[in-house]
């Protein structure tokens, strides 16, 4: 019962998690993603990554900077050109 | 044949050389680590990159108004080489085993009527290509040390080529670097950069997996964002990977050089002290000759 979710940028596998949810930045808006989410691509705009580890944890944010989202099945990448 | 004395400086000589190749192969060693686990550290992006771009580009339908990074210029005429090494040398057949793949492929091109220009990063392969298509250099840079290279880096290289691309210098992008496969095996590789390579249909159809994927902004909006993006990551891919390959490709040439300047050693030593005792049976011989004759 959890959304794989995996942040990566062109230094290195940042990060590779079962995670609650993530809501991602998207260009045309922000987008919670939980598991069993449909297969979804969105390119995304700077600003800051909200992951929740459970349902009602405190959010923890990433800044990213440039790149896309992908939702696939095997759950939630993110691609960012710079994040931390 | 050599003075006992000259022998002895020779010996000195190797030594010195020697201590100079250990440590630079210590050095590598070291760099060498770092090296590889950045550009391993690498692969994941630019391999799911790759993949999602090689995905939407096989859907996405190629029209007259399509963007060039994608459908080409719709000619074959002109080829870039970028070509990618490194600023410095010892470092064994590292450098030249990219040129030679280069040079190899131009020639190939050369017979067919096409044009080639090169496109060189690193000292190194400038100075090689150099010697044989000196009028066909089309620009050169010197990144310095590999390993300290970042994305910005890259991203820089990959502007000054998108430029030149959409300003019509060339059709057709080759990138050419060191694929690091093992500390022994490092592996000269052509890849095309510029347009996006489009896969078999096949193959793309696997990758999608079968479901609908939905896309936001749209398709050709997604693809015009990360076409540009595909060029920088692929060239920061390449030079992370030549990172790795020019350490592994030194130390084993300073490990070789190593051991050959110890052999070399051992045989200096044999001769010297060879000599040193037929000066002694000499010496002796004329000591015991003059005390016979009194």
């Amino acid at each position: 019962m959890a959304l794989h979710f995996e942040l990566v940028t062109p230094e290195r596998l940042l990060r590779s998690d079962e995670v609650y949810m993530v809501v991602v930045p998207g260009t045309e808006g922000d987008f919670g993603v939980l598991e069993g989410h449909a297969p979804f691509m969105s390119t995304i705009r700077d600003g800051a990554l909200s992951i929740y580890a459970s349902a009602n944890a405190q959010p923890e944010t990433i800044a990213i900077e440039g790149g896309f989202a992908e939702v696939s099945a095997t759950g939630l990448t993110v691609l960012a050109e710079r994040a931390g | 044949m050599a003075s006992l004395k000259a022998l002895k400086i020779r010996i000195g000589s190797v030594k010195s050389t020697q201590k100079i190749t250990k440590a630079m192969k210590m050095v590598a060693a070291a760099k060498l680590r770092r090296a590889q686990e950045a550009a391993e550290a690498g692969r994941p992006y630019a391999e799911r990159l790759e993949a999602v771009v090689a995905s939407l580009a096989s859907r996405a339908n190629i029209a007259e108004g399509s963007s060039p990074l994608l459908a080409g210029t719709g000619k074959d005429q002109v080829h870039l080489f970028v070509v990618a090494t490194s600023d410095r040398g010892l470092a064994g057949a590292f450098n030249t085993n990219i040129a030679r793949l280069a040079r190899r492929r131009a020639d190939e091109l050369i017979r067919q009527g096409k044009t080639v220009r090169f496109y060189t990063i690193g000292r190194k392969g400038r100075a090689v290509l150099n010697r044989q298509y000196r009028e066909l250099m089309l620009h050169g840079i010197e990144p310095g040390d590999l390993g300290k290279l970042t994305f910005a880096d890259a991203r820089g290289y990959a502007d000054d080529l998108i430029a030149r691309y959409l300003a019509g210098e060339f059709d057709k992008a080759h990138l050419f670097y060191s694929h690091f496969k093992s500390v022994l095996t490092q592996e000269p590789t052509e890849q095309q950069i510029l347009p996006v390579k489009i896969p078999a249909p096949s193959a793309a159809a696997t990758n999608a997996g079968g479901a609908v994927v939905e896309y936001e902004p749209d398709e050709e909006s997604i693809l015009a964002d990360l076409l540009p993006r595909n060029v920088a990551i692929q060239i920061f891919k390449a030079m992370r990977e030549n990172a790795a390959s020019e350490q592994g490709s030194k130390m084993t040439a300073m490990d070789n050089a190593t051991r050959n300047a110890g052999d070399l050693i051992k045989r200096l030593n044999i001769e010297y002290n060879r000599q040193r005792q037929a000066a002694i049976t000499t010496e002796l011989v004329e000591i015991i000759s003059g005390a016979e004759a009194l």
